[in-house]
């Protein structure tokens, strides 16, 4: 534990040497390695922590108010929480490093200065929130990580966007801490003591509880992009450069997420059903909502924060099903769906990183994150090309790769409903179930969109058509995610494993439990109903096929290759097919009129000259996002009221002040009254 | 030796699912020739013409990537290795616990996604229409697909394809509403994944409504070959699949001796002429939809899975 404090202290101290010597040449070496030297310790510690069990380490720190300290914890939960923030953490230093080298280079002078020290900063608050064990604590420390990263997203503020897009996430963040204060106030009235262990030892009375479910909810779950509440997230995400991206989409949302089972699982106590069901609404709403607002985006990192919209979709639905298989006493089952849970905390963490990356070096390669600008960049960044394809394809859940391990559990897990007795939860569960498996079919599109528009087909811009491949370290930096991808879609039993300890905190259950001896390459959960799945063997078999059917093809055919121009609907010149090709918008098409027209009122408007007119014709898409309508419009509308109103108080005289500092004290007086008696 | 004899049943089930493909395709082509009223191509015109590609050059588009010149191997892999997956003539097969109901979807998901991106890559209009219109269709169909594995899946109690033809084959089923509307939508979800009518038509090259022959317009020699027998192959995928879940009469069982896989084999072949009899009739008897009716079809079949799934999830007794 000790190790773990030394270990954000330092990133402190790395923040405050990026601070001093911003202009020094070497400083961003020194911020992104003493960053990624700090993480690796951290994740290191926490992997042995998992791995060897023993008791949680605490500490007690005189700080903060003097009646309560700072209580630290790192039990299992929080290791495997650590394990996920600190490897996004190493990969991120990794790439940023390279990052912003290769910007330094093309803009000359430090234009993204302010993020040095504010880089390790992010990570401490976000290491801080893992490991505080008290409500004040956990609050300071969840406040420190959202200003970083607020100030993270206003460090690129010459883009015209980023205000809007940082004054919106100020609102939500402020929004989701007020929900998360209160839900901790709650939590803490019946003893006033704010520690984790006292509100672990008294279980809030059942009303009370009802009302932290919700506020958490809503205060972890505006952090994490819930739908309604996602929607600063797809503004601010791509605002911040594109490791820092990478880490607030892939990274700081799980530490939401975190939150949400550290309440719902650790500290409210025995859990009703119906928690889950509301948990697993907001999930399968999110997932659905989140991938079809991706699929209208023709920005990269605006497409990529949405996704990630839907994976903690799919996340808060695993834990839903756990919520409400802990409730019907089915620890197993619980255990199964909290291990799809966790699995794709770590699998999201992984393959957004990876996606965020590439987004990043696409716009060092061609200054632009516009899907339309894009095109043909398998030819110039091959590296590039290959490594987004593992992310894209894990993130689409097609075996053998991460995704779908994570998928299959949670199918697995979804399987086990009738085992329920609340025949309102087992509809929900096959809608749920419906829903998702519509999430992933749509995530499969969105992706095949993504890369073929931006890496395959023929350059849609002279920067796409010029682009060169970026420098080592950031195609390290993707390299990383992108083995790991994979190595935890062929084995992915070890990792579950290695969850164990948590879940048997939060549970008291293992996914194995009750089951002989299995091989550490088979998956085989109890509480699968029997099924199985074996990543390894698969792609074995799949080398296997590939090498009889290529060895078979070759041998018998024609191996004559002619390269010529494809047809291009008529046009000539020396590059026919570019003006044809299909757009990002036009890929969207059949599906944002399946789905969109009601949705999101989306529209499309084509302008047709008449004949003999040479104006070209031109196709506008217009869409609303009915969250922006429903819930943000009026919560503005009603803050602006408000303020109004407030407004006024300015201007009062000394005397009217006075009579209302007498009456406030008359009505406080009152209630000491009434409730002291 | 179960280990092995399952082996050798897995390798023996992979050469059958290989070459009975092209048959199958054969055999429709000629059912629905002499339904109206033409004397068609022998059945065996699907191997000629598969033969005939592998002999021809390769024409590649100037910036076909790697990607374009792959995508039919890994499409293909993907294909064969679900079809491997599905019991034809026995249960007993070496790959069962390996993959269940759910990796094979997301295997034929795989070959999907990378045959999308092989029509993006060349950069013609034509490529990317027939991308974004299969994402469109898949989107539809996968969901429906799993709850029709949901439903199986709740009866069965396990995902496992050789688990579920063994409890269909033991007749503990019985009628159920559920496994009615299941196999409905199963049929509607195979006629969209496999572009036949009224979803897509393969044989023509009217740009207005294809949506398969789009993507693969570019392919051309043995690429083209492997991606139209990768097509035959899924084909002959989903009518054993629809044969192995609602009518796995024929099939042996672990234990039973060589010679009742080898009258599985026999039932497989009669199944595949029935299943291809009555998709003749089928198409022969009904007119294309406009693309964007596709919705309502795959709608339809999502929401009559959906049901399926939620009758078995609220009834008693699963």
């Amino acid at each position: 534990m000790g190790l773990v404090v030394s270990a954000i202290v330092f990133l402190f101290a790395v923040a405050v040497v990026g601070a001093a010597a911003r202009r020094l040449p070497q400083v961003s070496t020194v911020v992104y390695g003493g960053t990624a030297s700090a993480c690796a310790l951290i994740a290191l510690w926490a992997a042995l922590r998992l791995a060897g069990g023993g008791p949680d380490a605490t500490l007690v720190l005189p700080v903060g108010l003097p009646w309560i300290q700072a209580h630290l914890r790192a039990d299992a939960l929080s290791a495997v929480f650590l394990i996920v923030v600190n490897l996004g953490g190493i990969t991120a230093s990794l790439f940023g490093w390279g990052y912003e080298r290769a910007h330094h280079e093309s803009h000359g002078g430090s234009q993204d200065g302010p993020v040095l020290p504010l880089y390790p900063l992010f990570l401490a608050g976000m290491n801080m929130v893992l490991i505080a064990a008290d409500a004040f604590t956990f609050l300071l420390s969840w406040e420190f990580m959202s200003l970083a990263s607020w100030l993270l997203v206003l460090s690129t503020h010459r883009d015209p966007e980023t205000p809007k897009a940082a004054r919106l996430y100020i609102i939500m963040a402020s929004f989701g801490t007020a929900c998360l204060l209160l839900a901790f106030g709650v939590l803490a009235t019946a003893h006033g003591d704010y520690s984790f262990a006292a509100i672990r030892a008294h279980a809030p009375a059942a009303g009370a509880a009802a009302l932290v479910v919700v506020l958490i909810l809503l205060g972890a779950g505006s952090k994490a992009g819930l739908v309604p509440l996602h929607v600063w997230l797809p503004l601010a995400h791509p605002a911040a450069p594109s490791h820092v991206s990478a880490l607030m989409s892939g990274v700081m949302t799980k530490v939401a997420v975190y939150a949400m089972i550290r309440v719902l699982f650790d500290l409210l106590g025995e859990p009703e059903w119906w928690w889950g069901g509301v948990t697993m609404g907001f999930g399968a709403l999110t997932a659905v909502m989140g991938v079809l607002y991706a699929l209208m985006q023709d920005d990269v990192k605006r497409l990529l924060a949405y996704s990630t919209v839907e994976n903690i979709g799919a996340i808060v639905i695993a834990l839903g099903l756990a919520l409400v298989f802990k409730a019907a006493h089915t620890p197993v089952i619980a255990a199964l769906a909290l291990a799809a849970a966790l699995l794709h905390v770590v699998n999201h963490s992984l393959f957004k990183s990876l996606l965020f990356f590439a987004a990043g070096a696409m716009l060092t390669a061609t200054g632009s994150r516009d899907l339309n600008r894009l095109g043909g960049l398998i030819h110039r960044m091959p590296t590039t090309a290959v490594l987004a394809l593992i992310g894209a394809a894990a993130i689409s859940a097609l075996p053998p790769l991460n995704g779908f391990v994570g998928e299959w559990l949670l199918f697995q897990a979804i399987l086990n409903a009738p085992a329920l007795s609340e025949w309102s939860l087992k509809i929900e569960i096959a809608v749920v179930g419906a829903a998702l498996a519509l999430a992933t079919a749509l995530a499969g599109a969105c992706f095949v969109r993504l890369y073929g528009i931006a890496f395959l087909g023929r350059p849609r811009s002279r920067a796409a058509g010029e682009a060169v491949e970026v420098g080592r370290a950031m195609r390290l930096g993707m390299a990383v995610p992108a083995v790991l991808c994979v190595v935890l879609g062929v084995l992915p039993t070890p990792l579950i494993r290695l969850f164990e300890p948590a879940l048997r905190l939060l549970v008291e259950a293992g996914p194995f439990d009750g089951r002989a001896y299995q091989p550490w390459f088979w998956l085989a959960p109890t509480s699968a109903i029997g099924n199985s799945y074996n990543g390894l063997i698969m792609l074995v078999v799949i080398a296997l096929l590939s090498v009889v059917l290529v060895l078979g093809i070759h041998r018998k055919a024609s191996d004559r290759v002619r390269w010529s121009i494809p047809w291009g609907c008529g046009f000539d010149g020396p590059d026919p097919a570019a003006v044809t090709q299909y757009t990002a918008s036009s890929f969207g098409q059949p599906i944002r009129r399946a789905f969109g027209s009601t949705v999101f009122r989306a529209r499309d408007h084509v302008d047709m000259p008449v004949p003999g007119d040479t104006r070209p014709a031109r196709l506008s898409v217009t869409w609303t996002d009915p969250a922006w309508v429903v819930v943000v419009e009026p919560l503005s509308r009603a803050v602006g009221w408000l303020a109004e109103k407030a407004n006024r108080l300015q201007f009062l005289t000394i005397r009217r002040y006075l009579t209302l500092m007498f009456l406030a004290l008359v009505v406080l007086l009152v209630m000491v009254a009434v409730t002291q008696r | 030796m179960t280990l092995l004899l399952a082996t050798l049943y897995q390798i023996l089930q992979m050469l059958l699912v290989l070459a009975l493909a092209p048959l199958l395709t054969g055999w429709v082509r000629l059912v629905k020739a002499r339904l109206v009223g033409r004397r068609g191509p022998s059945v065996l015109q699907p191997y000629r013409d598969l033969l005939r590609l592998l002999r021809k050059e390769v024409v590649l588009a100037r910036n076909a990537s790697w990607l374009f010149r792959s995508v039919p191997y890994m499409m293909f892999t993907a294909i064969w290795l679900a079809a491997g997956l599905v019991p034809v003539f026995t249960t007993q097969l070496a790959l069962a616990p390996t993959a269940d109901l759910i990796a094979l979807i997301a295997l034929l998901g795989s070959a999907r996604f990378f045959l999308a991106l092989a029509g993006m890559d060349t950069g013609t209009s034509f490529g990317g229409i027939g991308s974004s219109r299969e994402m469109m269709i898949a989107a539809l169909a996968e969901p429906a697909m799993l709850m029709i594995v949901f439903s199986v899946a709740i009866l069965v109690r396990s995902t496992s394809l050789a688990e579920i033809a063994d409890f269909m084959l033991s007749g503990a089923v019985g009628l159920r509403i559920s496994l009615a509307l299941a196999l409905i939508a199963l049929v509607m979800v195979a006629i969209a994944e496999n572009a036949r009518i009224p979803i897509d038509n393969p044989a023509t090259h009217l740009e207005l409504t294809m949506v398969h022959e789009a993507m693969v317009l570019e392919y051309s020699g043995r690429h083209l070959a492997l991606v139209e027998a990768a097509s035959m192959l899924k084909m002959l995928l989903y009518m054993a699949l629809i044969a192995c879940v609602f009518a796995p009469w024929g099939m042996a069982t672990a234990g039973s001796g060589v010679a009742a896989a080898l009258g599985g084999m026999v039932v497989f072949v009669a199944k595949l002429a029935v299943g291809g009899t009555l998709l003749a009739l089928f198409e022969t008897s009904i007119a294309k939809m406009r693309v964007f009716r596709v919705g309502e079809f795959l709608g339809g079949a999502l929401l009559l899975s959906l049901l399926g799934a939620i009758f078995l999830y609220v009834s008693r007794g699963v």
